[in-house]
């Protein structure tokens, strides 16, 4: 959404300036909304006086329990609904009500037959841009660095998945609008429901894997998301909160924000804000859980019975709704019920905690620190070009920019928007030509076909491809990788809990994993793109448990526990956690940057 | 294996300018030709997001749900009419239902970027404002809280 967002915007404002878009696959299914959205989550609606950019902050901030950039969330609250409208405008099917307004599922929700939502967004994209400008199928693995300045951006380097070709592309500038990370974490499901996870498969965290490398500075790395879903098809329970009125109860029938309530106490002031924050729901939930109070079921029948009553016209219209939130955006839900014979008017459905995600644009807030707006960021937080990282000339939107979380579909193509009229802000005061460091591009043009010749040149030393003491396969990569996080880093095997010995045990681990994904091997170009998918998770891994041993403090209940810093102390950590890795050394620092109430 | 070919109903998209569509659209790169037919190759990173079987014209590709923890019989499966799907939900016990939605309220294509827009590409570039605000945003003027701060 947020690679759209900035090829629509950049060409109206670029004049003669040449952009381009490289994407992995096509942007008409690219990316996590490629499969559709039942719903828009972010929209003030402020045309409706429903709610300000204002408001907005303030929720947000209480809903990442106290740590959010104040300017970052008001940018996007106060640009969004531009968005949206355009979406509508370009044929996004919006639901209305009967005096032609919007519909509301919540107070930020918007309900939509979103389907199509990714090429409704890319067609107009694709029409700016111009069809010569966009390279679809390129697998950008790295950042270039300027040979006069490894603090500025020189372009970006890859190849081509289906053809036989290496890309190097120098900039002046560059915006970063991948995704983040799913499979990072070892999923519930681990054969063929690998697939299935909550957040995209195709998110492979290459927003992190890109800009961690070359000493981008980045925020919240140890923040997660852990979504209640329903179990296994990870179909969205937000529309049956919001709109139908369900609860989950546990199987004593008992509703846990009624028995849990007095653990909301113990987070103040947050856990006392109304609505309860995302984490601490979770927490609530997964005591339960973990008192083996399980399985915990949303009560579908209870509310659809309620809403139609005897009223077969309404039970049909209800019907309709409930199976079009999963078939316009979580199929496999649909699916999930039909196999088991499940009707939701008379059977409820099983609910879970999933395993943890790691992304800047729903409930997480992982990613670059970037520059925030001229007009609304205080002096810490400005430095020249909206949504610039503090690489000179590298911008980041979407999942790539941290603490600025709830952007959604809509906040996330908007970001988009705002990262790319600033670079042209920034190509028009720098129009200096960057320089490429030949010797960076020939060393990574080595690096990135040599899985292709490991595996030629070894695969003689065993009779089985896959086992073979000279190489890992990706996927064997992969694996590896989920299995640290989940029993080091707090997966859901090991309860979401962790502490120092057990992170700096899985720290330990996981630079071996790094020294071993040098001996990747692939067998042919699919396999190559797995590999520099696994080697982009691993860095997001790696950096995610640095930041997790870092924060001496529970924040986000519910999301992970430190056993060894039990409560939450703002005192001490209502800060940010930033880091930079040093490529020269090998080292990564770790350091705090201060949050800034903006919003009274 | 989350999306599978039937190999009688696939055409291999016969006369499509992007070449067999599946192999096109694949957001994870999973779809290739298998000799003559679509093929599934990694079904493990398969997202059952149907982008495939919604674009397939002869509707070969059909969907058997995650092994890990969907009973086999049980099909979703949709079919393309104007300006949305069509869904075909059979439970595994053998019952129907059918759901259509739309997908879009114009024809793909229709889209003119920058319609009516009136910022000035160049007085207004360094302001605050997005292209298209001054029609799109809803509210006259774009919020700001600079005097506050």
């Amino acid at each position: 959404m947020s690679g759209c967002g900035a090829a629509f915007e950049s060409k109206y404002w670029s004049g003669d300036m040449k952009v381009v878009m490289v994407e992995k696959a096509v942007i008409e299914r690219s990316g996590a909304t490629g499969e559709g959205l039942s719903a828009i989550n972010c929209y003030m609606g402020q045309r409706y006086g429903w709610n300000t950019p204002e408001d907005f902050v303030k929720y947000v901030v209480n809903d990442m329990m106290g740590l959010a950039r104040e300017d970052l969330v008001y940018d996007v609250g106060r640009h969004v609904d531009s968005s949206v409208h355009l979406l509508e405008e370009w044929g996004l099917p919006i639901w209305k009500k009967d005096n032609g307004d919007y519909e509301r599922i919540g107070r930020w929700q918007i309900p939509i037959h979103g389907e199509a939502i990714k090429p409704i967004t890319a067609e107009p994209a694709r029409k700016a841009i111009g069809q010569e400008n966009i390279y679809e199928r390129v697998n950008i693995t790295h950042l270039l660095t300027d040979a006069n300045d490894p603090q500025c951006i020189a372009g970006a380097i890859g190849f081509g998945v289906r053809e036989n070709k290496f890309y190097v592309f120098k900039a002046k500038a560059v915006l970063i609008t991948c995704g983040g990370a799913s499979n990072v974490f070892r999923p519930r499901s681990i054969n063929e429901g690998m697939g299935r996870t909550w957040y995209s498969v195709f998110s492979t965290g290459s927003a992190y894997g890109l800009m961690i490398p070359i000493g981008t500075e980045m925020t919240q790395m140890e923040h997660r998301f852990v979504p209640t879903r329903f179990k296994d098809g990870y179909g969205p329970v937000g529309m049956w909160f919001q709109y139908f009125g369900a609860k989950i109860t546990n199987s004593k029938g008992e509703d846990y924000t009624v028995t849990r309530e007095a653990e909301l106490h113990k987070y103040k002031p947050y856990g006392l804000v109304v609505p309860t924050p995302t984490p601490l729901r979770n927490h609530q939930m997964f005591l339960d859980i973990k008192d083996g109070l399980g399985p915990m079921y949303m009560g579908t029948d209870k509310a659809m019975q309620k809403i139609a009553g005897d009223d077969p016209e309404k039970m049909r219209k209800v019907k309709e709704e409930a199976w079009g939130d999963f078939l316009d955006m979580t199929i496999s839900q649909a699916l999930t019920w039909a196999s088991q014979d499940i009707r939701p008017e008379v059977t409820p459905s099983e609910v879970v905690l999933a395993e943890p995600y790691i992304m800047g644009s729903h409930s997480g807030e992982s990613g670059a620190w970037v520059s925030g707006p001229e007009d609304l960021a205080p002096p810490d937080y400005f430095w020249g070009y909206n949504k610039m990282t503090t690489i000179k000339g590298l911008f980041a939107a979407g999942d790539g920019v941290g603490a600025a979380p709830h952007k959604f579909s809509s906040g996330s193509f908007t970001e988009g928007r705002l990262a790319a009229k600033a670079a042209v802000n920034f190509l028009n005061d720098n129009p200096e030509d960057s320089t490429l460091n030949d010797g960076q591009v020939t060393s990574l043009r080595d690096k990135i076909w040599a899985p292709l010749e490991r595996f030629e040149k070894y695969k003689g030393a065993s009779t089985a491809e896959e086992v073979n003491p000279h190489y890992l396969t990706p996927y064997q990569g992969l694996v590896r990788l989920q299995k640290i996080m989940d029993e080091y880093a707090g997966g859901t095997s090991a309860w979401y809990t962790t502490n120092k010995p057990t992170l700096e045990r899985g720290i330990q681990l996981i630079e071996l994993l790094r020294e071993d994904l040098n001996k990747l091997a692939a067998r042919d170009r699919h396999e190559l793109m797995r590999c520099w998918e696994v080697i982009h998770r691993t860095w997001v891994g790696e950096s995610h448990m640095r930041h997790l041993l870092y924060r001496e403090e529970t924040r986000w209940p519910g999301y992970y526990y430190r056993s060894d810093f039990p409560d939450l102390d703002d005192s001490k950590w209502r800060v940010f956690v930033n880091s930079r890795f040093d490529s020269e050394t090998n080292e990564w620092e770790l350091f705090t940057k201060p949050y800034i109430n903006l919003i009274k | 294996m989350p999306t599978f070919v039937d190999p009688n109903a696939c055409n291999t998209c016969e006369g499509e300018e992007q070449g067999p569509l599946c192999v096109h659209i694949c957001p994870n790169d999973l779809m290739k030709l298998k000799g003559d037919k679509g093929f599934n190759q990694e079904p493990n990173m398969c997202s059952e997001c149907y982008a495939c079987v919604k674009l397939c014209p002869t509707e070969a590709i059909h969907v058997r749900g995650y092994a890990d923890f969907i009973p086999l019989g049980a099909e979703v499966q949709p079919h393309r009419v104007e300006l949305g799907l069509t869904w075909t939900i059979r439970f595994r016990d053998g019952e129907e239902m059918e759901f259509t939605y739309p997908s879009r309220t114009k024809p793909a294509g229709s889209s003119i970027p920058y319609d009516g827009f009136t910022e000035d590409p160049i007085a207004d570039l360094r302001g605050q404002t997005l292209a298209g605000e001054s029609i799109w945003l809803g509210v006259d003027s774009l919020p700001t809280f600079a005097s506050s701060v």
